[in-house]
């Protein structure tokens, strides 16, 4: 093999995840290698945000097990690392899902995530698209071994269009990194500490900035969700597709998902990729501003470009079918033209119901008194 | 009676103030150390074997020498003095004792290190001693050892206090560093380490107080000196603050060749344990290490007694051993309970995590819950199993040390007094009334017997 083997140009680094070896450019973390290989090999990552600069090392939920720390020096790491922050050497060995050390640990993550949790999934508007629910599902155990009241917060407005939900919160800080890189005036941070720490703006401060609407896209849960969408439908009934508008918004890429009901636009929200963050145009995060996000709810404010494609293992694809095909009646094909003949009538057997009853003119539930032949 | 580096002039009326420390010899490090090169320092620190005094005892010459030095930007001495271990108090002793101590070793080290502008990142509660350390620096200033061009070698050096605002956090040096620039006390994830990236993103050494005032014996005594003191690789002397049930608490400086029970028992040290109790168990190095029983602490696995340095009170790992610690020393006697010291210990950890990672943020919370729930006599044989297995999940996983700290006590709870975690379950009436008392844990350790 070894005449095969190309000369590794000095750019990129040999990393070899769950048993699977890419080449990635010096400089990337072991979270975004383990990405391009994609699948389950990706560790989930509540809190890391490739287009929020200072984010990750703080859910957990990405810690790997580094078996070799590379060529030079392949010791392996004595504790777990967050992937997302975490850079790849050359010749490192990482263990992901095909370690027990990292499955054990990260089951005990999404149970310290969840301890505190509502479960309040019913009448949370995130449900469905929340990353909580997908790690929930993907890594935790059945049920909980917490037996205490859980936290509650003061209900705090933080203005007319964004809904903070702190007992909902996992404390990931991307809002705060959205508020700080994003937004021209930061009044929005994290107050008190420990299980107390909650996202604020601060002295009930409303949230007055042209970007503050992508904290929304880009909380992992319901903490923060669209206040002009509240409580109005659920995501997987509504129908996204890709639309843009020639925003004037400086900063705004005007492209967009707009979540329909018929023709009617329920909600706007940036596009997002395949690990749920805001879309990329150019290199340049695809934020988009309040005025997009909130005010042009009219299909003909847009130029609608198709049907968004949406991951089908996701609830949110159920009725989203690209290029629908609707089967064709088949019986007068292979019948030469002629009906099918009814061979016997089940009302001619049996008097279960009665057909000359129809369910659609029933007011209220049928029961068996509805089809009785004698009143 | 072992020897005394540190507080050695302790005893002299007025040693606070700059005259009498200068007339007792203060300040010599510093006429000594400017003569050398920088890099000869370092080596002299390296020699000395000194190990950091705030509880990892990482070799402080070692840690000197990985600080970064690019051309053309500044760095960083801090001192941490945000001394919140519960059971240490051996740095506000210093600081409030003799504090001109602090400012001579942090001269010699900001010459070594290169630092012009060095910072003492104090507690908060301390509020009268940064009066006494500012008041220190200011009669420094004035008799020129510190500003510019010092005893005119051309090394200008500042000294600034900065007060902490009362979170133990911010004693974990990226979050001291974070707090230092103004922000809110979160550890920061490393790498990058500080001796790359910390303060306003420039090469930083963070040092304990006491590691900082250990430099001035060495330089004036010589690293040979300095590392005959002790046994093996715990040179030098270190300050125990000794607390809980014994005769005399307070300061003590050993230069780590006395036993424990030499320590605990002896009254030259604490005088051994109030009225005609037993010991029962100890925390030898500040509330975040491992718990012992008295057998154990008194010796080792394999029989032998156990020392007051950081290898002997190490030894047998986390399974039969603790560690040295910030060596805040804290002493039960067979009156205490060790459930609801635990409790305690676990209510202090949960109401100080800064929140910031989720292992330590809900894990913290949950044990001091579980614990108060078997305190309080409600406890259930599965809550001690979880209890471990909730340490066993935070411990490990999260940004910096604080997730060990509040698991280790917990676990080494466990480990060594389950009996008693038991009884408590198993008599929910009786352990609200009285103690589970002393019961085996001062027996005899069995040593088996090698062929």
């Amino acid at each position: 093999m070894p005449e095969e083997t190309k000369p590794i140009p000095p750019s990129t680094f040999k990393v070899t995840i769950d048993n699977i070896t890419i080449d990635v450019p010096v400089g990337t973390t072991v979270l975004n290698a383990a990405r391009k290989i994609g699948g389950d090999v990706a560790p989930p990552a509540m809190c890391y945000y490739s287009k929020l600069q200072g984010s990750g090392g703080k859910c957990r939920t990405c810690l790997v097990e580094i078996a070799a720390g590379s060529t030079v020096d392949p010791r392996p790491m004595p504790k777990l690392v967050a992937s997302c922050r975490t850079t790849v050497m050359d010749g490192m060995i990482v263990k992901n899902i095909t370690s027990d050390k990292v499955k054990d640990a990260r089951a005990g993550v999404v149970e310290f995530l969840l301890l505190n949790h509502p479960l309040d999934c019913p009448i949370c508007d995130q449900a469905g698209e929340c990353h909580l629910q997908d790690l929930g599902y993907e890594h935790g155990k059945e049920g909980t071994r917490y037996e205490f009241a859980r936290r509650t917060f003061t209900k705090e407005d933080i203005g007319p269009y964004i809904q903070l939900h702190m007992t909902r919160c996992i404390l990931c800080y991307r809002c705060t990194y959205v508020a700080d890189q994003l937004t021209d005036k930061r009044v929005h941070g994290i107050l008190d500490r420990g299980e107390h720490a909650e996202i604020s703006t601060y002295i009930s401060k409303a949230i007055d900035n042209d970007f503050s609407g992508n904290m929304i896209d880009v909380c992992p849960v319901g903490a923060l969700t669209d206040k002009t969408f509240r409580f109005k439908n659920r995501v997987w009934f509504t129908k996204p597709v890709d639309a843009h508008r020639n925003c004037t918004t400086p900063g705004c890429c005007g492209k967009t998902t707009l979540w329909l009901r018929g023709d009617e636009v329920y909600r706007v929200t940036a596009r997002k990729d395949e690990w749920g963050e805001v879309q990329s145009y150019d290199g340049k995060p695809g934020w988009i501003c309040n005025e997009c996000r909130f005010d042009k709810k009219k299909t003909g404010d847009w130029v609608v470009e198709g049907l968004t494609k949406i991951n089908r293992h996701s609830v949110i694809s159920q009725g989203n079918y690209d290029g629908l095909v609707i089967p064709k009646e088949t019986i007068q094909e292979v019948m030469g033209g002629r009906d099918p003949k009814i061979l016997m009538d089940i009302h001619d057997e049996s008097e279960v119901n009665e057909p000359g009853i129809h369910l659609s003119e029933i007011n209220g539930p049928a029961h068996s008194d509805t089809f009785a032949t004698n009143p | 009676m072992s020897r005394k580096l540190l507080l050695d002039k302790e005893h002299v009326p007025g040693i606070r103030g700059y005259d009498v420390y200068r007339r007792e010899g203060g300040y010599r490090s510093v006429e000594k150390a400017l003569k050398l090169t920088p890099a000869e320092i370092v080596e002299e620190v390296k020699r000395s074997g000194l190990r950091g005094r705030g509880g990892a005892g990482f070799p402080t010459g070692m840690k000197w020498s990985f600080l970064a030095k690019p051309e053309g930007v500044a760095r960083y001495l801090v001192c941490n003095a945000d001394e919140s271990e519960p059971g240490t108090f051996k740095d506000r002793y210093l600081m409030e004792f003799i504090p001109h101590l602090l400012i001579e070793g942090m001269i010699v080290s900001s010459f070594a290190l290169g630092s012009n502008v060095s910072y003492i990142y104090i507690r908060g509660e301390y509020a009268w001693i940064t009066d006494i350390v500012e008041n220190a620096i200011a009669e420094a200033k004035q008799n020129g050892w510190l500003g510019k061009n010092i005893m005119g070698t051309g090394f200008d050096c500042e000294l600034y206090v900065q007060r902490g605002a009362g979170a133990y956090i911010c004693g974990e040096e990226t979050a001291l560093i974070e707090s230092l620039e103004g922000k809110r006390g979160n550890p920061r994830i490393k790498p990058p380490f500080p001796a790359v990236k910390g303060l306003w993103d420039c090469p930083t050494v963070v040092n304990n107080v006491e590691t900082l005032a250990a430099v001035v014996p060495i330089i004036n005594e010589g690293s040979e000196a300095y590392s005959k003191i002790g046994v093996g690789k715990s040179t030098g002397t270190k300050l125990i603050s000794a607390c809980g049930n014994i005769n005399k608490p307070g300061i003590y400086e050993i230069d780590m060749t006395i036993s424990v029970e030499e320590f605990i028992y002896s009254d030259e040290y604490c005088g051994g344990i109030p009225n005609g109790k037993q010991l029962k168990a100890c925390i030898p190095g500040g509330s975040s290490v491992p718990i012992l029983p008295a057998n154990l602490l008194l010796t080792t696995a394999k029989g032998e007694k156990r020392l007051m340095n950081y290898e002997s009170l190490a030894d047998g790992g986390f399974a039969t051993g603790s560690m040295m610690g910030s060596g805040g020393f804290i002493v039960l006697d067979e009156d205490q309970c060790v459930v609801r010291h635990t409790m305690t210990l676990a209510r202090f950890y949960h109401h100080e995590s800064c929140g910031q990672c989720s292992p330590c943020r809900e894990g913290t919370g949950w044990m001091e819950r579980i614990l108060k729930k078997i305190e309080n006599g409600k406890g259930e044989m599965k809550d001690i199993d979880l209890l471990w297995d909730i340490q066993r999940k935070i411990e490990g996983n999260t940004i910096c040390p604080l997730g060990d700290a509040a698991a280790w006590p917990v676990a080494a709870a466990i480990r060594h007094f389950r009996d008693e975690f038991e009884w408590h379950v198993l008599n929910p009436d009786d352990c609200l009334k009285r103690n589970y008392g002393l019961a085996h844990y001062a027996d005899p350790v069995y040593v088996p017997v090698t062929a």
